[in-house]
């Protein structure tokens, strides 16, 4: 049953179409609506998939890696950091623990202070990179160790400055599949609007269809199969023109917000579904559209 | 075939407009339906191809009650009542020869030859080009004719089919409907025009019926 009815609505039926006359202004306007909504959709869907991505990737960071950070006269430094990579050894949930070097501490501090300050003449910290392993570490338990055998180490597990930019990406991500509904909505309310302009326009015909014992399908079909049709260029051509427009954003450093925007691997397929969903968009409006003016007539 | 039993009808609920009507339309029979402009005739024809919903009493139509059919039931019974409207009801964008096939084409059933026939039946093979527009009042009623007889319905409905035509042509008309009686057809035609039940009397048994103070009433001896 509801497949007979989706054969007759979407099929091609010459018949159909014929008796229909062609409404060219709200052809143009569908498939315009289609296409710039489509075109924002793959911005929205880029924003959700790479503001998630971000989060992921930040929130991964963030469980797994911890700083520890030596502060001590500079008679104790070295033995501090031995202790604290002792203590590190004995462990559960470490899985690797490391001084960084001089150089790769001055390589980190060089955007900040530039090439040409001795940095071995300022009391720097030392620092411990620690890669936790898959089941985690104790973080209170390492404090306390930590405050006995080297009263000079912090533990920063990075959440205080990490932990609202992950909550930021995330909501960032939900305000993109927010705005892909929004825009979907809006697409229905426009093809609405259009559908409802072209059956007007049809009152007529519409209504010699009835008597001559049109049923409800073949009637509403001519309408719904023009409008997903068009539903269906417009969102390709929009689609198209926004992957286009993704492809050419100036592309950044790794990590980058704005510069990161777009799709990677698999994730470039994500927009191929923005045309079936707009002419389903269509599809749905039209039909609700069409069933409902003739509804009113008998 | 088609019954109507103490059948009223008032617009939007106002003053009725018919009221009492009782009627059987036999197959094979030829009616007149007369009254003057506003009794009703309209209206009447209207009930008979559920189009309107009696506002009291029933209307069956090949046995069903419309108040209770559903859509597609209405669309189904409307392929077995051929209806000639007074102002023909083209689609303007069609050629005649694709108004005539409408019926067929909203079926889903293919156009054959049967259209040139009846396009030759009614005079209209050298018109079966052109537009509505482009026709006379004549050559439109008789298109209109051929649309009605197009799926071979039980019933043919006829309303003011000579209205706007003149003399010769509402006799042609009148002939064309009289061979579909004689065909087997049961007819219905709603007319002001009292000469044209006269000229039909030689040709057909009719029964001649008047909207008359809202009511419907048996007119053949009169006329």
């Amino acid at each position: 049953m509801i497949a007979d009815t989706l054969r007759l609505m979407i099929a091609p039926n010459k018949a159909s179409d014929t008796v229909v006359p062609p409404t060219g202004f709200t052809a143009r306007l569908t498939v315009f609506a289609a296409g710039a909504m489509a075109f924002l959709a793959v911005f929205a869907l880029a924003l959700s998939v790479s503001t998630g991505r971000l989060a992921d990737r930040w929130e991964a960071e963030l469980n797994s890696s911890v700083t520890i950070r030596i502060s001590a006269p500079a008679d104790q430094v070295e033995a501090q950091t031995s202790a604290v990579l002792k203590v590190l050894d004995q462990t559960a949930g470490v899985a690797s623990a490391r001084a960084l070097e001089p150089d790769e501490q001055r390589a980190l501090l060089a955007p900040w202070f530039g090439p040409d300050v001795p940095l071995e003449e300022l009391p720097l910290p030392r620092l411990v990179d620690v890669l936790q392993g898959p089941e985690g570490l104790d973080a209170a338990g390492l404090r306390l160790r930590l405050a006995a055998e080297a009263p000079g180490a912090v533990l920063d597990d990075h959440s205080r400055w990490r932990a609202p930019l992950v909550d930021a990406a995330r909501a960032l991500r939900m305000l993109g599949w927010i705005a892909l509904g929004l825009i979907g909505i809006t697409t229905a309310a426009m093809i609405t609007l259009a559908a409802n302009a072209a059956l007007a326009a049809n009152a007529q015909v519409i209504r010699v269809l009835r008597l001559v014992g049109a049923r409800d399908t073949f009637i509403a079909g001519a309408f719904v199969r023009r409008f997903t049709l068009r539903g269906l260029i417009g969102a390709a051509a929009g689609t198209a023109a926004g992957i286009v427009a993704v492809i050419l954003l100036p592309n950044g450093a790794e990590g980058g917000f704005l510069t990161g925007l777009g799709f990677e691997g698999l994730g470039w397929l994500s927009p191929v579904l923005i045309p079936p969903l707009g002419a389903i968009v269509a599809f749905v409006a039209t039909r609700a559209a069409a069933l409902r003016t003739l509804s009113g007539l008998r | 075939m088609i019954e109507l039993r103490d059948t009223s009808y008032s617009y939007r609920g106002g003053e009725p407009l018919l009221q009492g009507m009782t009627l059987q339309v036999v197959p094979g029979s030829f009616h007149f339906l007369t009254g003057p402009s506003g009794a009703g005739k309209s209206t009447l024809l209207k009930l008979m191809y559920a189009e309107l919903q009696a506002t009291g009493g029933s209307v069956k139509l090949f046995g069903q009650d419309p108040r209770v059919m559903d859509r597609n039931a209405v669309a189904d019974v409307r392929t077995r009542i051929g209806v000639v409207h007074q102002d023909c009801q083209f689609l303007d964008h069609l050629s005649i020869a694709d108004n005539v096939a409408l019926p067929l084409m909203v079926q889903g059933k293919p156009v054959g030859s049967d259209l040139h026939d009846l396009l030759a039946w009614v005079d209209l093979s050298d018109r079966m080009h052109a537009f509505p527009p482009e026709l006379s009042g004549g050559e439109r009623q008789r298109a209109a004719l051929a649309r009605a007889v197009t799926l071979s319905p039980d019933v043919i409905l006829a309303d003011e089919p000579t209205g706007n035509i003149d003399w010769d042509m509402s006799q042609r008309v009148l002939q064309l409907l009289v061979e579909l009686n004689k065909m087997g057809k049961t007819v219905m035609v709603a007319t002001h025009d009292i000469a044209l039940i006269r000229a039909a009397k030689p040709q057909v048994s009719t029964r001649i019926l008047r909207i008359s103070n809202k009511r419907l009433q048996s007119a053949g001896a009169e006329l």
